[in-house]
């Protein structure tokens, strides 16, 4: 192992769906947390998660007391007509104390700088920049801090982008996997009505039923699609439309068009990551339960802490959490990947 | 602010160089279209493969008497993709049509156009690239009509016109790996170019055979065609000016010259339907975005007006 000296100590950003799960999170080691409002101004907008503003003042109060900082993200599209409400979302961060809102939207970002200069931004994924010039943008015209990039780069092309800009780069490191660009991507509104870049949700669980057919099998249906069949061996997996199963004329059998239900997992790269130049490493799973965020941040803060102390790092017990039990390194490892 | 106008799209799919060139041919001598868009949107691997003919398919669009605006690449990831940006973006006296951040920063304080994979939702984000040179912006194709009127009269005020797709496969999703190669067994960089075997992409069926998505390289389309011949009169009074074709295999002057005359109010809806219904598509229309409804949905006017 190098010397920990030439690197600088990422910052290990943690998931944080309810108010619960931050405790959780910031107590397992978190050096900062992430979470949104229960409403649309957040891309996790799902039934039974996030915070309302008391709440998250609570929370920031108690992260804060911890040395954990809090990030609060704003990273959906407001349609024309409704911005008062993401307005509302920075608002109150700026008044509560929040670190640093995570911004996708050009109105957003550019109300959040005008109104609070010294309210730090980070670019959500959401906003899909996956060049150095996009990233650059950002930055010239809003004050971009730290950009969070697409699951979509290789560790080269991480080196390469963070050679070019002026800001932050934190990547996703573990947790569920989207194919597509996020925000990017109207695949839920197509099929439900209900649409991932203005109301924050990717495949609603309300629009979410399973069929048994006759023979056992389960059909995994959103809105009035099949996604995805399981036989009454397989678990049976949740329909992302990223992650089901299609056929297309001249392949003889169903097949993922997209991605196999798997899980990201970049254990194995976290120094690589390190070395290309990353300074914060983020988990997905706002969704998730208390005890999955225990076990991922309290290994990933050990991970760090082993990295950094020039000891390898043990993470072998994470697959047992992921997706279907599987997992990859998606596009980072290769670009055969794509 | 000028008047109605029927745009064309740029070609989205990987059709054979002489069928694209004579395609453009036949619009620049007999389609009713004002504004044409021309340039490679999804993949920097094809764009070489248009080059020996984009300068005499122009000169055949402007003798014709239609303006062309050149649309740089959705997805920009790779260095290949923002040399091919930069060579659209630096050239000289070409208007050009922004589709990521990485083209926009190039064009900021230009007059340019937006195209429809920037996320315009609301206007402020109008607002902020109407100060930056944006004269017109093709609005994301999920924003429903509540949300476009809004769009439309801060247009008006900014003085930037307001674009919207009134027919073809809806641009659904983006991604980095190609799905087209995919299909096939390969991977993106050694993908055979396999995308120029479907005209108008692969249809993607679910396991009940219900076909839903169209395939298209790295991007995903909708199965369903958006035809909004019905929603034109709403649109226009909502302060949209330009309306959008996106080409397809099938008679593409047909498709423009009953737009126009919906636009010219020459044509009734129920015969503008039936000469769009004669073109023989193989998918069903679609307009749900339009009544923020699932996407694939083909509301009538009945359920429209209820």
């Amino acid at each position: 192992m190098e010397a920990a000296s030439k690197l600088t100590r990422p910052e290990l950003v943690c998931p944080a769906g309810t108010p619960a799960a931050l405790r959780t999170a910031v107590d397992a080691g978190a050096d900062a947390v992430y979470c949104g409002f229960r409403d649309a101004t957040n891309a996790r907008n799902f039934p039974g998660l996030n915070f309302n503003l008391d709440e998250l003042a609570d929370a920031v109060t108690y992260a804060h007391n911890a040395g954990a900082k809090v990030l609060l993200a704003v990273n959906t599209f407001p349609p024309a007509g409704q911005t008062q409400l993401w307005k509302h979302a920075v608002d109150a961060a700026a008044r509560i104390g929040i670190d640093a809102v995570i911004v996708a939207d050009i109105g957003v970002a550019a109300y959040a700088s005008s109104r609070y200069p010294q309210l730090r931004l980070h670019l959500s994924v959401q906003a899909g920049a996956s060049s150095p010039e996009a990233i650059r943008l950002h930055c010239e015209e809003f004050g971009i801090k730290r950009a969070v990039l697409p699951r979509i780069l290789t560790v080269a092309e991480i080196a390469g982008i963070h050679a070019q800009i002026p800001c932050e780069i934190e990547v996703f490191v573990f947790g569920n996997i989207g194919m597509m660009a996020e925000g990017r991507c109207a695949l839920t509104s197509y099929v439900t009505g209900v649409s991932t870049n203005m109301d924050g949700v990717c495949s609603p669980p309300a629009d979410v039923h399973y069929l048994e057919d006759a023979d056992g099998t389960l059909r995994a249906k959103l809105g009035e699609f099949t996604i995805d069949r399981f036989s009454s061996q397989e678990p049976a997996g949740y329909p992302t439309i990223c992650k089901g199963r299609y056929v297309v004329c001249g392949r003889a059998a169903p097949y993922h068009a997209f991605e196999e239900p798997v899980s990201l997992n970049l254990s194995a790269l976290l120094l690589d990551l390190m070395r290309a130049g990353v300074t914060a490493l983020k988990i997905e799973g706002r969704q998730r339960s208390r005890a999955y965020v225990r076990s991922v941040v309290s290994a990933f803060r050990r991970a760090v802490d082993d990295i950094m102390a020039g000891r390898d790092p043990v993470l072998a017990n994470l697959i047992a959490l992921t997706e279907g039990r599987r997992e990859t390194q998606g596009a980072f490892r290769s670009k055969t990947w794509r | 602010m000028s008047e109605a106008q029927v745009t064309l799209g740029p070609v989205l799919f990987n059709w054979a160089p002489q069928l694209w060139r004579d395609f453009y041919f036949r619009i620049a001598d007999e389609a009713a279209v004002s504004t044409v868009y021309v340039g490679e949107v999804i993949c920097s691997k094809r764009a070489p493969l248009f080059v020996p003919y984009v300068e005499e398919v122009v000169a055949r669009l402007i003798a014709g008497g239609k303006s062309v605006v050149y649309s740089t690449l959705a997805q920009v990831t790779q260095k290949i993709d923002t040399r091919l940006v930069d060579s659209i973006t630096g050239l000289a006296g070409a208007t050009v049509e922004a589709n990521d951040a990485c083209a926009l920063r190039t064009l900021r304080g230009r007059p340019h156009h937006v195209g429809p994979f920037i996320n315009t939702y609301n206007e402020d984000t109008l607002a902020f690239l109407a100060g930056r040179g944006a004269r017109n912006v093709c609005l994301p194709p999920e924003l429903p009509i509540g949300a476009i009127e809004m769009m439309g009269e801060a247009g008006a005020r900014l003085s930037t016109s307001i674009e919207v797709q009134v027919f073809g496969r809806q641009p659904l999703a983006l991604s980095a790996r190609c799905y087209h190669a995919r299909a096939h067994g390969h991977t993106k960089d050694s993908c055979l170019f396999v995308c120029e075997q479907d005209a108008d992409g692969l249809r993607l069926d679910t396991l009940d055979s219900v076909p839903l998505l169209a395939i298209n390289g790295i991007q995903t389309l909708s199965y369903g065609y958006l035809n909004l011949a019905r929603e034109v009169p709403r649109l226009r009074a909502a302060g949209v000016t330009r309306f959008r074709l996106s080409p397809h295999s099938c008679d593409m002057v047909e498709v423009a010259n009953v737009f126009r005359a919906l636009l010219d109010e020459t044509l009734d809806p129920g015969t503008a339907q039936a000469r769009l219904e004669a073109l023989g598509l193989r998918a069903p229309f679609a307009n749900g975005f339009f009544y923020r409804r699932p996407g694939h949905q083909l509301i009538g006017a009945e359920q429209a007006s209820a």
